[in-house]
């Protein structure tokens, strides 16, 4: 069976917090649904399918993406699903119920508030619940783990690390909104203590809130947009054993093998947005997606520069899209993880016409 | 050897909750004694508490509405267990109460009023807390009790129940 060619025809971000104080999750994204709608020459009505992504554990309350359903208008009842995930692989849902020819428009949109909670402690909750949770090893200190066996393996040094953070904090000086955009040389942020070896603060994402909204489209329904549409030429995920000790934490197979499914290498890759919320996993991430040293990846600033949880992928998609419909590239590779020290990851290519 | 058969891992985990606007603008009238909601500007539905959104629509929901305390019960039950939480012996009647103007039945208790009498479209009115004890909280409203009135007919608020 052929693939249906699907478009990114809208895309809308909150700027990214450390703390939203007033609006709630609903209020936090009306405007951002309305305005990636609006990009699609849509209205609600017209959206065939809609589908989220989030966690209930960053809201401390079951359902909480539910509630976030009053933001979208789901009466008379509509075609909707969510997956507990970073908002991208929402996206790959909606691009599956495209491939089925079922509807010609879909809604993904992600939100994060990640300031209520704790969220290393947060993140924890997400490991084996036997062997691994009750021993409360937080986000960081897992990262750290992957960072060290990297370096080891790798031969790159603490100085290459921040070196991505430098490169980090000065594209994202240009994006209105980014959370971290205070520029740094290496030596300065080489001098300021550990949080947990080898890892420094610029080596790790800001705690943000925020969300994000894409639409997709298909056929005819791509000619309403508004914006010039970005064509998914290919987009595949893959998933490492659950056992952090049965990795290689170094490399990251399911990078690879995700971005041989997508096609990365049938073309020249002109800019890369790639979620790695720690320095060394976009070292990582390069090698496995065979990225050269011509490639401009993170132009946004990545997630070092705002990570709100389960949106920071989906922004990948989006950012990467926005910057090819207004000229950035032809072609670009957009990347998603989920999980502890890249667990699951999700590469998606797009191209412009 | 004993089999292990189940394990205690005991996990806590504390948040820091945001109302929002919508309903941080409720519960600060709480706090006054008074009950606003927001109005849908698309479909003109009031909505009581409010979250900012109405979800029929999927539109902000901008005009603020001040609601009286009197409302009809659109459906109720009678527990018959005692609560952990509320400090009424059973058995009481737990209902949903439609505040006059709203779009919205919410959760109540029902008071002062033998619990085997308590009906459907009964007419009812919030009994606050004393005003030295008025706090940005749902509690402020202490309990609703009959009000000398008809019962409300059912195609008022068949929609709700």
């Amino acid at each position: 069976m052929a693939l249906r060619d699907v478009a990114v025809v809208g895309f809308a971000q909150s700027p990214s917090v450390r703390r939203e104080t007033s609006g709630n999750e609903v209020e936090m994204l009306m405007p951002i649904l309305a305005e990636a709608k609006q990009q699609a020459g849509l209205k609600g009505k017209d959206i065939g399918f809609t589908v989220s992504g989030s966690c209930d554990y960053l809201a401390g309350q079951p359902f909480a993406f539910v509630s976030a359903l009053d933001a979208v208008g789901a009466w008379p009842p509509i075609v909707e699903s969510h997956v507990e995930m970073d908002g991208a692989f929402a996206l790959y849902e909606a691009w599956v119920k495209l491939q089925t020819g079922e509807v010609d428009s879909a809604l993904v949109y992600a939100f994060g508030k990640s300031s209520m909670g704790d969220l290393p402690e947060v993140l924890t909750i997400q490991l084996d619940p036997y062997c691994v949770a009750p021993l409360w090893p937080d986000a960081i200190s897992l990262a750290a783990l992957q960072a060290r066996a990297y370096l080891e393996a790798s031969g790159k040094t603490e100085r290459d690390l921040a070196e991505v953070a430098v490169r980090s904090r000065r594209t994202a000086a240009a994006n209105p909104k980014a959370q971290v955009r205070t520029s740094a040389d290496a030596a300065t942020l080489l001098a300021t203590p550990y949080i947990a070896s080898p890892l420094r603060a610029h080596d790790c994402p800001p705690i943000s809130d925020g969300c994000a909204a894409i639409v997709l489209a298909c056929g005819d329904v791509v000619k309403k947009s508004a914006m010039k549409p970005v064509w998914i030429r290919g987009i595949d995920h893959r998933i490492e054993a659950h056992g952090l000790g049965i990795r290689d934490l170094a490399r990251s197979p399911s990078t690879k093998l995700a971005a041989e499914k997508a096609g990365v290498g049938r073309g020249r890759v002109d800019l890369a947005e790639l979620h790695a919320p720690f320095t060394h996993q976009e070292l990582i991430l390069r090698e496995a997606l065979g990225l050269g040293g011509d490639v401009d990846v993170n132009p946004s600033g990545g997630p070092l520069a705002a990570n709100p949880m389960m949106v920071a992928g989906l922004l990948r998609i989006g950012e990467a899209a926005a910057r090819l419909a207004v000229g950035a590239g032809k072609r670009a590779v957009a990347h998603a993880t989920s999980g502890p020290c890249l667990q699951q990851n999700l590469v998606c290519v797009l191209e412009r016409d | 050897m004993s089999e292990i058969t189940n394990i205690t891992t005991p996990i806590r985990l504390d948040y820091t909750y945001t109302a929002g606007r919508a309903t941080q603008r409720f519960l600060l009238g709480m706090a006054e004694g008074r009950i606003l909601g927001q109005r849908c500007p698309e479909c003109s539905k009031v909505y009581v508490p409010p979250r900012g959104a109405c979800p029929k629509c999927g539109v902000p929901t901008t005009d603020e509405v001040e609601v009286t305390g009197r409302g009809t019960v659109t459906t109720f039950c009678i527990v018959r267990i005692p609560s952990d939480v509320l400090s009424v012996p059973p058995p009481f009647t737990c209902a949903h109460v439609l505040l006059d103007g709203a779009d919205l039945p919410f959760f109540a208790l029902i008071q002062e009023c033998p619990f085997d009498e308590v009906r459907m479209g009964m007419r009812v009115e919030a009994v606050w807390a004393p005003k030295e004890e008025l706090a940005a909280t749902f509690e402020s409203i202490r309990y609703f009790r009959p009000i000398d009135e008809p019962d409300a007919p059912f195609e008022s608020y068949k929609e709700h129940t």
